[in-house]
């Protein structure tokens, strides 16, 4: 009888129409400039320091191109540039889902099974340590000058980051959980995924943050050993051109790439994982 | 001989590692009647925790024998509702969901899991909270979400391994209200492990005492009390008190809970 009356009152039973975000002061607008200000303020810093020395050629402009000029040759040559930046952008997002697909499959085998893990950790961090630069000439002895020496070359330097984190997060599953669902009768695959993939995403996701921005790397690189287009080749003409305004503009497009890229997969994350801990904004509904 | 819900003969469990061997539980015997509540006490790391998991399946025996509904167990079993100290949620999921889990993984009727699922939040009073995800919830609603998923199904059998050893001492009293109040309307054969005497006498139907390693059982107490119980009418009960005594003294006068 009486612990009836305890429960109706320790119950917050008045939190009821809760599960919601409590909403935050300021509009859209307002939220979108407090997140932005600082990296605003800091980037045209920056800018303005380069716009300064330039300008006022405290550095010979064959070595440091004014942004004006920059800008120009970007709006002459912009259809030779979009063509190039196209190709790599094409070899990097190839070779970053490759390498995705890849690592998650590679880290699979490595958290289930103890002899994967023992074959193939070596090869593994083989493929890390071996200097990418170093072995892109062979690519292309092996591949040609098409994509494909770019590809593998992307794949291989994003690959490591994948199957690092998706081992981590495959590893990181709470055993109380794999002993329920054990008693759960589920069999490995249900467990995989209602479980322990969920469960691994975070880690899955910083790792595909890592490895994108390396994917770039890997495809100019690529590039630079040999190519009759994309980015990196367009870097080394205008180096031997000393066209220093082409050489900006090249750098601004690559980085670009990496940002872009950068910022879908955040966006991935956010829709993947919007109850991860690292982006909770929530504060919780009960206290008892 | 069949017929118990639950029945452990001579059951010991050895674990071997490179430095040493430990003794979890040894020679312990024990029948559960369908429909009772055995409430096992022991101070922590007196094996009792690897007892119930050996009763699931999930730790196998190194001499002895388990049997779960008259069929032995050598593998995982599946009849029966597991809760750990820890409520074990996904992260992820809303506190329905976390409960229909039982469900998805058994593959089990939709439509049937999904006004079970609404009964079970109903009788443990989650409504309300259905969409919650568990960091927005208490850690006494967590552990009643935790409860609902091991009821999903309708287990023959509950094990609980300290279900409320995380929780405060009015959450506590609280959940173990409840729980007696499930276990009469359901029906469930429940097997309960605590290192908590009150928790133990105000639950079960009859309270196994555990030494501490190698766990023992040694002794049986019945709890003659009446099957609804309420804090407020048990503490004030002269039995309880008694029964509470004895315990404490069986498990050496330091334990104190």
């Amino acid at each position: 009888m009486s612990e009836q009356i305890v429960d109706r009152q320790l119950t917050p039973r008045g939190a009821r129409q809760v599960p919601s975000a409590p909403p935050r002061p300021g509009t859209r607008l307002v939220r979108l400039v407090e997140a932005l200000w600082r990296p605003a303020l800091l980037l045209g810093a920056v800018f303005a320091a380069w716009w300064f020395v330039a300008e006022r050629e405290y550095v010979a402009n064959y070595l440091v191109p004014t942004p004006a000029q920059v800008a120009a040759k970007m709006t002459d040559e912009w259809s030779f540039l979009l063509r190039n930046t196209f190709v790599t952008l094409y070899e990097t997002v190839i070779g970053f889902v490759l390498a995705a697909l890849l690592g998650l499959g590679t880290a699979i085998l490595i958290a289930y099974s103890r002899t994967m893990e023992k074959a193939i950790y070596p090869i593994v961090l083989f493929a890390q340590v071996i200097p990418k630069i170093a072995i892109a000439p062979l690519l292309v002895v092996w591949f040609g000058v098409g994509f494909t020496p770019k590809i593998v070359l992307a794949v291989l330097i994003a690959f490591f980051p994948v199957v690092i984190s998706g081992v981590a997060g495959l590893r990181s599953t709470d055993p109380e959980l794999i002993e329920l669902s054990a008693t759960m009768g589920a069999g490995p695959w249900r467990t995989f995924r209602k479980i322990r993939f969920p469960n691994a995403l975070p880690h899955l996701m910083s790792g595909l943050k890592v490895a994108v921005t390396l994917a770039v790397v890997g495809a100019v690189v690529g590039e630079f050993v040999g190519a009759d287009k994309g980015l990196g080749y367009v870097l080394l003409v205008a180096n031997g051109n000393l066209d220093a305004a082409l050489l900006f503009a090249d750098l601004i497009l690559m980085s670009l790439i990496g940002i872009v890229l950068f910022m879908l997969v955040e966006v991935a994350e956010a829709l993947l994982i919007p109850w991860h801990a690292s982006r909770r904004s929530g504060v919780p509904l009960t206290t008892s | 001989m069949s017929g118990a819900a639950v029945e452990l003969t001579g059951l010991t469990v050895r674990f071997v590692s490179r430095r040493r061997r430990t003794v979890a539980v040894d020679d312990v015997t024990l029948r559960v009647e369908p429909g009772e509540f055995v409430a096992i006490v022991g101070p922590s790391g007196c094996g009792k925790s690897t007892l119930l998991r050996a009763v699931a399946g999930l730790v196998p025996p190194t001499a002895g024998s388990v049997t779960l509904l008259g069929q032995p167990v050598t593998r995982p079993q599946t009849d029966i509702g597991f809760v750990f100290q820890r409520p074990a949620l996904l992260e992820w999921r809303g506190a329905r969901k976390n409960i229909l889990l039982q469900a998805e993984m058994r593959g089990l009727d939709r439509a049937w899991a999904a006004r079970r699922a609404d009964e079970l939040i109903e009788l443990t009073g989650l409504t309300g909270f259905e969409r919650a995800l568990p960091h927005e919830l208490s850690g006494g609603m967590q552990q009643r979400v935790a409860l609902c998923r091991a009821l999903l199904h309708q287990p023959p059998v509950l094990l609980m391994d300290e279900p409320f050893g995380a929780l405060d001492a009015l959450t506590r009293e609280q959940l173990n209200a409840e729980l007696n109040r499930i276990w009469r309307e359901t029906g469930t054969t429940i097997l309960l492990v605590t290192h908590s005497i009150a928790e133990a006498v105000f639950l079960g139907t009859r309270v196994e005492v555990m030494s501490p390693r190698p766990g023992r059982i040694v002794s049986t107490l019945p709890v003659d009390l009446p099957v609804e119980r309420s804090y407020a009418q048990v503490m004030t009960d002269e039995r309880f008190d008694r029964l509470s005594s004895s315990i404490r003294l069986l498990l050496g006068a330091g334990a104190n809970h």
